[in-house]
């Protein structure tokens, strides 16, 4: 066996010791732990990615000493690992631009506890995007849970507690359904490692056995990870849980933690029921229409929002629904699609966030638009990633999110004919949404200040860690919009690995 | 349809109680019995996982008398899964409890809609 092999397992426990090593320790070493170990994993994923790409195909790991089908597995494509590097990195970057908020808002003998959070948090992503078992999935998956409300929680606002008591109600509903499922899936197949239920699953179907059961399994398991991602009606708790915490929670929170949940559904699709009875069963259609819905009236509400963490929070709600409309294409493509959304939206979002961030701290820490006016001026560098962050969610060419909508557009064209009208013209409208309200707090972040005011001649500059952390997203931001092809056709081949 | 529900009698149960745990959990504005509602719903899931790995006039899987033909015993999988769960319901009770406790702190109740309207009023002051 290959030493890289062990670098899935080791990068999730690296994260977890250093939490537990955090405890005792004070906010600065906290920090320094969490971010050396956020940047060894981000290596080690980098080189599992190299691997698996290397070799081809996919690894198992087996946990423990008892082999499968009585044992705990971890498994590894390329899918996997590419989407562990990039979580990886977007956490580290999240981290780093929001270092100063963490310290002046976390309360001070609390701060090594939200770097504890943060650990854990990677670490149940990296658990949920590698885990070969369905129940690990689900225990991660409530890990993830807990470390999520915890970082929303730190701060201690009203608003704070409020937004995570939502959050906590609605994620605790969908692991609730999302475990009843895992119990009935559990009681007709008899396994719980996604190879060996896949098996059982056929067998099931070819007999034509279990057709009801299976279709309540399939609908629990896909409404409960859809609540937790914020699927459009579920969405109520993500404004204010990303306005009103801390801004690498925020970051983190929009871009990893929801898509982890639609990492987990659609590996569900692929490795555990099979995308054909996935197909067959009509729930696509569903998520498809709420999809849609969600496009439109997540993009409505980041036009009436009157601060700019709730538009950015807003926004998410539209890419979610950006997300689950390339599932419900239930084409290959759709799916390609979809994961490099989930890709574009976390590079996106976390520089969104961050630039609102340095736009609001250049602007006495107000959040409404008005006192955002002529911020881009005062703080130059996070007015070009706020401009760079817009650009790409509009679909501007040579950005990650342009990539995005034209391979929406182009699965569209190859889904199902009545399919294709509904899905461009929402794409379409849903487009025009987003310029509407994210160009015009562009033009409004570079207007001139005409009547100065205290904070307007402030000049902000911000720590190194920042700097550094927002120059990476944006590179990232044009990486993936210029050499989107290569990274495509990894996606689908590492789709096609999941099979 | 009849005989099959009395059969599975224990994951029917299982079933009504999740919807009664989840219904609770959803729609009540009191944090305590949202917190109640959590708990049902969960010990619902464990009654299912417990009723599906019993059979009858086996005994649990701990080895006895040193026996280890597995015909004597019950399915120990499920039994494993419930307490992997019960430890997971417990910490997410504990979290529950701890948010209700600060709600409390900070706006002298429990009922969710009064908490918002009283944070509302605190914030135009």
């Amino acid at each position: 066996m290959n030493v890289v092999q062990n670098f899935p397992c080791f990068s999730i426990v690296l994260c977890m010791v250093a939490g537990i090593l955090s405890t005792p320790m004070k906010g600065k070493d906290a920090k320094r732990m969490t971010l050396t170990a956020v940047t060894l994993v981000t290596l080690m994923s980098l080189v599992t990615l190299l691997y698996v790409v290397s070799t081809g195909e996919s690894f198992v790991y087996t946990m423990g000493k008892y082999p499968a089908p009585w044992g705990n597995e971890i498994r590894a494509g390329i899918l996997e690992a590419m989407l562990a590097t990039v979580f990886a990195l977007v956490m580290l970057c999240s981290l780093l631009g929001g270092m100063d908020h963490i310290f002046r808002t976390v309360e001070e003998d609390k701060v090594n506890l939200y770097f504890i959070l943060a650990d854990l948090l990677l670490s149940s992503l990296l658990a949920i995007i590698y885990t070969n078992d369905l129940f690990t999935g689900y225990v991660f998956v409530e890990i993830n849970t807990i470390a999520a409300c915890g970082m929303i929680m730190i701060r201690r606002s009203g608003r704070s507690l409020i937004a995570a008591t939502r959050y906590m109600v609605m994620s605790l509903i969908g692991s609730g359904l999302f475990l009843i499922g895992l119990a009935m899936l559990y009681d007709i197949t008899g396994h719980l490692l996604m190879e060996n239920v896949h098996e059982s699953m056929e067998r099931l179907v070819e007999a034509g056995q279990y057709q009801i059961p299976l279709l309540v399994i399939i609908s629990v398991i896909t409404v409960g990870l859809a609540i937790k991602s914020g699927l459009y009606p579920f969405h109520s708790w993500m404004p204010d849980a990303y306005g009103y915490s801390t801004i690498s929670s925020s970051a983190i929170l929009s871009g990893l933690v929801s898509k982890s949940y639609i990492i987990l559904l659609i590996k569900i699709f692929y490795r555990v029921i099979g995308f054909d009875i996935i197909v067959r069963s009509k729930i696509v259609n569903v998520l498809f229409v709420f999809g849609l819905i969600g496009m439109v009236m997540g993009s409505v509400s980041a036009i009436m929002a009157k601060d700019i963490y709730r538009m950015i929070a807003y926004s998410s709600i539209a890419q979610i629904g950006y997300v689950y409309m390339g599932i419900g294409l239930a084409t290959e493509a759709g799916m390609v699609a979809a994961v490099f959304h989930i890709l574009t939206h976390a590079v996106t979002k976390s520089l969104l966030f961050l630039a609102a961030k340095g736009l609001n701290d250049a602007s006495g820490h107000k959040r409404i638009f008005p006192a955002l006016q002529g911020a881009a001026f005062r703080n130059p560098l996070a007015g070009a990633a706020f401009l760079v962050g817009s650009l790409s969610m509009v679909g501007i060419p040579m950005l990650a999110g342009f990539i995005s909508k034209l391979l929406f557009a182009v699965a569209a064209l190859g889904a199902g004919s009545n399919k294709v009208l509904i899905t461009l013209i929402v794409l379409a409208v849903s487009t025009i949404l987003n310029a509407v309200y994210f160009l015009h707090t562009v033009i409004r972040i570079y207007t001139p200040v005409q009547t100065p005011r205290e904070f307007t001649n402030i000049h902000v500059r911000m720590s190194m860690g920042a700097v550094a952390a927002v120059y990476c997203l944006i590179i990232l931001n044009f990486g993936m919009g210029l050499m989107s092809q290569p990274l495509t056709d990894l996606i689908q081949f590492g789709i096609e690995m999941f099979a | 349809m009849g005989p099959n529900l009395w059969a599975n009698a224990d994951e029917v149960a299982a079933v009504i109680l999740f919807g009664v745990g989840f219904t609770t959990l959803l729609l009540h504005k009191n944090m305590i019995k949202k917190i109640i509602g959590l708990n049902i719903m969960d010990t619902a899931v464990y009654l299912f996982l417990a009723a599906m790995g019993y059979v009858d006039g086996r005994l649990a899987p701990i080895v006895k008398d040193g026996i280890t033909d597995t015909q004597w015993y019950i399915n120990p999988i499920p039994s494993g899964l419930v307490l992997t769960g019960i430890v997971v319901s417990v910490s997410v009770t504990a979290l529950m409890l701890s948010l209700t406790i600060r709600l409390y702190r900070k706006y002298h109740s429990l009922d969710l809609d009064e908490i918002l309207i009283r944070m509302q009023q605190e914030e135009q002051r």
